[in-house]
């Protein structure tokens, strides 16, 4: 699962998610991180069954965080199922099934916002 | 045994005739025979889905009250070309749009007038007795229009070139965006649906031939513009009316960094005459062969790294060199299938029945690059080899003189055998001069990452170079790799006032 992070400033001074791994043990993975001059943003993965133990750990140290879900998303009515996505894509999110329908794993998405540029019928958004 | 094509038109009209996709044939021939397929099967579908940048429709409007004849016109601020007479136009997919540029184009205008929207018609002329008007400004439908023909000199590409991007950073291309270091591979069309493939002599695509072009019956012209069939990069002209067309089979697309283009679906039905029909279209995706040729190289000769199937394409990974790269079309080949599929149940259903060519096509005809009558300039032309360069274990203090000597702001830095490792600005001096490290080495202030030009390069790419780095200057380097001089923005100077604005 992938939860976005909001840090304050000050937060964004403190090992918070040091903190968390340490706290819960859960394995988490970074995948972005936007730093701004007033807060930061980031993106994180963790095993589903960490979740929850992740979540009220980063609740308790005051981190505001929201659980990613159709993170991109497809227009069908413009798509016209080429896969111009599937290649461009870091972490394999489309793909095809055996009648070159294509499909989406939206829980793989990091935002990185390659599809959206690269779809030639701009039928892809992926959530600011 | 042969089949004539009124034996065949005969079976399509009283509902007999067996007719298949050019993708279950091949299985048919496996299982039957090519004697017993030629017999079973009377008509083969194709249909492609994809880019086809070489598309446009001619319009009428009508007549104006007073009359005008169009001498510049716009469709929602899309050019058309009005170099024709007093009301006709003619609408180029790619042209984009003087407001909205790459966001909207020619191919807008069709899907849109196609999916039955209002588009605001201007025109302006210089006004003659006959047609006194000046200018025109009006709302329209595509039923308004008295005809609008689609017709595009070079569709249905009998196979495509695949791309991928051998340089460090993305380009963005008409085959879309390519990943640095080889990291993605894009192809084009249909492989084994695709209509040209399946008639390699081109016996039964030419001129009159009905076919399946945006939804509606269209036909084919003749061979398109770029057509070389000699080396299986066959294409077609087609027409159809638009009117008839649906956006389901008509899509304006976008290709970041290049322009707008019209993905569009078109299927030509093969009547099965002969063993040689039967054959040609038992062609499967593992017989058609292609290159994957760098994009990275500005040149229009890019270097094929290597040679592949469109079975290879449409798994998903092939090996360029070793290592495995995904591949993704740019063009739909479940889109492709339902052109093939519709096209079959038109001629199941008596609604098309076909015929051969009414002009042979010469299957061995090659396209030529363009003659040039004058060679564009290189960097050699406007190059100044007096260049002053210093040694990466020089120090800092000297390069400060060698500028400020040779009144320049770029310094390349050469290694013992002459090769550039790094430059030098007035920038990096001043930088080191601020942090106090004016003792230091050249090497320890230059930057490492040069962009270098050789003599030969044409003055357009050695600038895009510079455009895209954000620099100012290029190290000149022969084909060792030794410097040679310095490409900087005084030397493009010279360009202007002399070839480039003749």
């Amino acid at each position: 699962m992938k939860l976005q992070l909001t840090f304050t400033k000050k937060q964004g001074r403190e090992p918070v998610i040091a903190k968390v791994i340490l706290a819960t043990g859960a394995l988490i993975n970074v995948e972005k991180a936007y730093i701004e001059s007033l807060c930061g943003e980031v993106l994180i993965d963790v095993q589903d069954s960490d979740a929850e133990k992740v979540c009220s750990k980063f609740r308790e140290l005051g981190v505001d965080y929201k659980k990613l879900v159709d993170s991109v998303i497809r227009d069908e009515n413009e798509c016209v199922e080429c896969g111009a996505c599937i290649s461009i894509c870091p972490q394999e999110v489309f793909y095809f099934d055996d009648d070159w329908n294509l499909h989406l794993h939206t829980e793989k998405c990091v935002l990185c916002g390659k599809c959206t540029i690269s779809c030639p019928q701009r039928a892809l958004k992926v959530r600011a | 045994m042969t089949k004539t094509i009124e034996e065949i038109n005969e079976k399509i009209l009283n509902g007999s005739a067996r007719v298949v996709t050019a993708e279950e044939m091949p299985s048919i021939v496996a299982e039957l025979g090519e004697e017993g397929a030629l017999k079973e099967v009377d008509v083969v579908t194709t249909g492609t889905f994809g880019a086809m940048c070489s598309s446009g429709a001619f319009f009428n409007f009508g007549h104006a009250d007073p009359p005008i004849r169009m001498e510049r016109a716009w469709i929602n601020d899309v050019e058309m070309y009005a170099g024709l007479a007093a009301v006709d136009a003619y609408l180029g997919a790619t042209q984009e749009s003087v407001t909205r540029g790459i966001n909207y184009g020619g191919a807008h205008v069709i899907e849109d007038l196609i999916s039955g929207k209002t588009v605001e018609i201007r025109a302006q002329a210089k006004g003659t007795d006959c047609y006194p008007r000046k200018s025109i400004e009006n709302e329209l439908l595509l039923e308004d229009f008295n005809q609008a023909i689609m017709c595009n000199p070079r569709n249905s590409y009998q196979r495509y070139a695949a791309a991928t991007n051998s340089t460090d950073r993305t380009i963005h291309t008409y085959m879309g965006a390519l990943l640095p270091g080889c990291g993605n591979v894009s192809y084009s069309g249909a492989g084994c649906l695709s209509p040209l493939i399946n008639d390699p002599k081109l016996k039964c695509t030419g001129s009159g031939v009905p076919i399946f072009l945006g939804g509606a019956q269209g036909m084919i012209v003749g061979p398109g513009t770029q057509n070389s069939p000699g080396t299986l990069f066959a294409t077609i002209m087609t027409t159809g009316n638009l009117k008839e067309m649906s956006t389901d089979f008509v899509r304006a697309a976008a290709m970041t960094g290049y322009g707008v283009t019209l993905y569009l679906g078109l299927g030509v039905p093969i009547p099965v005459t002969d063993i040689d029909v039967v054959r040609n279209t038992a062609v499967r995706d593992e017989d058609i062969k292609t290159n994957i040729v760098d994009y990275g190289v500005p040149s229009r000769n890019r270097p094929v790294l290597a040679q592949v199937s469109y079975a290879d394409l449409k798994s998903g990974a092939v090996e360029i060199n070793g290592e495995e790269v995904r591949t993704s079309a740019l063009s739909s080949f479940k889109k492709a299938r339902e052109v093939a599929a519709e096209l079959k149940s038109w001629v199941e259903s008596g609604k098309l029945t076909v015929n051969l060519p009414t002009r042979k096509s010469d299957p061995t005809i090659v396209v030529k690059p363009m003659r040039e009558s004058k060679r564009p300039p290189t960097i050699r032309e406007i190059m100044t080899s007096n260049v002053v360069s210093i040694n990466e274990t020089e120090d800092i203090k000297s390069a400060a003189k060698k500028l400020l000597n040779a009144q320049t702001n770029h310094l390349p830095v050469v290694n013992a055998a002459g090769g550039v490792v790094g430059i030098v600005t007035t920038y990096d001096i001043s930088k080191a001069v601020v942090k106090e490290n004016q003792d230091g080495k050249v090497s320890e202030i230059m930057s490492k990452n040069v962009v270098t030009t050789t003599p030969d390069e044409v003055v357009d790419i050695a600038v895009m170079k510079l455009e895209r780095n954000k620099i100012s200057a290029l190290p000149i380097v022969d084909a060792n790799g030794h410097l040679v001089g310095l490409l900087n923005a005084v030397d493009l100077g010279k360009l202007v006032g002399k070839r480039w604005t003749k």
